[in-house]
């Protein structure tokens, strides 16, 4: 029932990335299964995302669709803390054909950042605003093959 | 919709400051963001407009954070707290409730950007030495919460920190400007970094650390960043001269800002949104 329930999971995405699954962003922390019952516990990436409410419902949609679910439950919860680096290397690679920078592995104790360009790869790249159409994105611009991109803001508890 | 964190008894000594204190930090947060949403289309260049609203979306994410810990202490649902609640109950910093400037923001909206980026600067340095404080709070709930918001919130100090200093550097009217703006916001400033009448209580149970600790760690981190724009800010320039937010002292301001974002609640406040 467990990887019913996972299965299930897979299939709900990100209402704005529609390559990505909300397992492979990393935002699922817990699914628990007590008989009929199933809870899920996410982890919101930003806690302002309009998202959050769509993906709730999404997931419900999704384990009923399973059919074998008598009660279905998805609690939201802050702790951990949902961090960039949670998103799975499956996540980095469907960011990456949605044509998002999957967020930097590694900051600089100044804080700065850097990602490649997701269309050609280049590292010839700059920041235009370090926040984006989401709260978890920001604008970047490739000198290299001049095309504008967005990349996964890097998010950390060391921040 | 979250995780009640009811299963954690709280000592009925403990809850009166607990939640004296989680009205201030949601308060405060909510204001703010609601006169950040007031910009939108209005900031100095497209850019600056996702940035900042981008921002006040974070801002107004943590604002419902804390009103859910409230919620979850019994205080009430998170939608009426955050629309239902008159003026004299609110305990937000008067400083965050003040207008951005002469006009309405449909029309003839004449905003004072010196005072967005100042206000917002001093704000934001003052919530981070508050949430750094927090992720050591005997709260637990509270400790969480915290950890999660000082991690946004490290993208909009640099956001706030990056214009203040550039402004303050430019010389000309942007400089004359921000130091309008400066004398502003300090004169209200006071009203920000304090924390109510049960203060020494929240402090006596761990909630937060001490007042006057958080003003001196304020003072003290921005004091560099004062000496590289060459501005003399002293302690003695702090004030709370519009009134006390913290027991319910406000302007007409907040008024208005209230009567305009509960327009819609109040049509159908039994309404699931």
């Amino acid at each position: 029932m467990l990887k019913t329930a996972l299965e299930a999971l897979h299939n709900v995405k990100d209402p704005e990335i529609e390559t990505i699954s909300i397992v492979d962003l990393g935002m699922v922390e817990q699914i628990k299964v007590e008989g009929q019952s199933v809870l899920v516990k996410l982890l919101p990436t930003f806690m302002g995302c309009p998202a959050l409410d769509i993906i709730q419902k999404n997931v419900e949609g999704e384990l009923g669709k399973a059919g074998i679910f008598e009660k279905i439950e998805v609690q939201f919860i802050y702790h951990p803390p949902w961090t960039s680096d949670r998103v799975t290397e499956t996540g980095r690679i469907k960011l990456k054909e949605f044509g998002i920078a999957p967020p930097p592995k590694f900051m600089s104790e100044t804080g700065e950042w850097h990602v490649d360009c997701p269309f050609c790869g280049s590292a010839y790249t700059t920041m235009d605003n370090l926040f984006g159409p989401t709260a978890c994105r920001s604008i970047l611009y490739c000198k290299s093959c001049r095309n504008p991109f967005e990349a996964m803001k890097p998010v950390s508890t060391m921040m | 919709m979250t995780e009640p964190a009811g299963n954690m008894p709280i000592d009925a000594k403990i809850k009166p400051p607990m939640t004296s204190l989680l009205y201030q930090l949601a308060d405060d947060d909510f204001i703010l963001a609601y006169r950040g949403s007031e910009w939108l289309g209005l900031a100095p260049h497209i850019e600056e407009d996702v940035a900042f609203s981008s921002i006040s979306q974070d801002t107004m994410g943590h604002a419902a954070m804390f009103y859910q810990l409230l919620a979850d202490l019994g205080e009430g649902n998170v939608d009426s707290l955050a629309h239902a609640r008159k003026t004299s109950e609110r305990r937000n910093a008067v400083l965050l409730e003040l207008v951005n400037g002469p006009g309405h923001y449909l029309s003839s909206a004449q905003y004072d950007w010196a005072f967005a980026v100042v206000r917002n600067y001093f704000y934001t340095q003052a919530k981070k030495i508050r949430m750094d404080s927090l992720k050591n709070s005997s709260y637990q709930p509270l400790a969480e919460v915290a950890l999660k918001v000082n991690m946004e919130l490290y993208y909009h100090l640099l956001h706030w920190k990056t214009w203040f200093i550039q402004l303050m550097q430019a010389g000309g009217e942007a400089r004359t400007r921000m130091e309008a703006a400066i004398g502003r916001v300090l004169a209200d400033f006071e009203g920000v970094l304090n924390l109510g009448p049960l203060a020494k209580e929240m402090a006596e149970h761990g909630l937060i650390e001490k007042e006057e600790v958080l003003k001196q760690r304020w003072l003290f981190i921005m004091k560099p960043v004062f000496e590289t724009v060459k501005l003399a800010v002293s302690e003695a320039d702090l004030a709370m001269k519009t009134g006390n937010g913290r027991i319910g002292e406000h302007t007409a301001d907040l008024d208005d800002a209230l009567s305009t974002l509960s327009e819609v609640y109040n049509i159908n406040p039994a309404a699931s949104w």
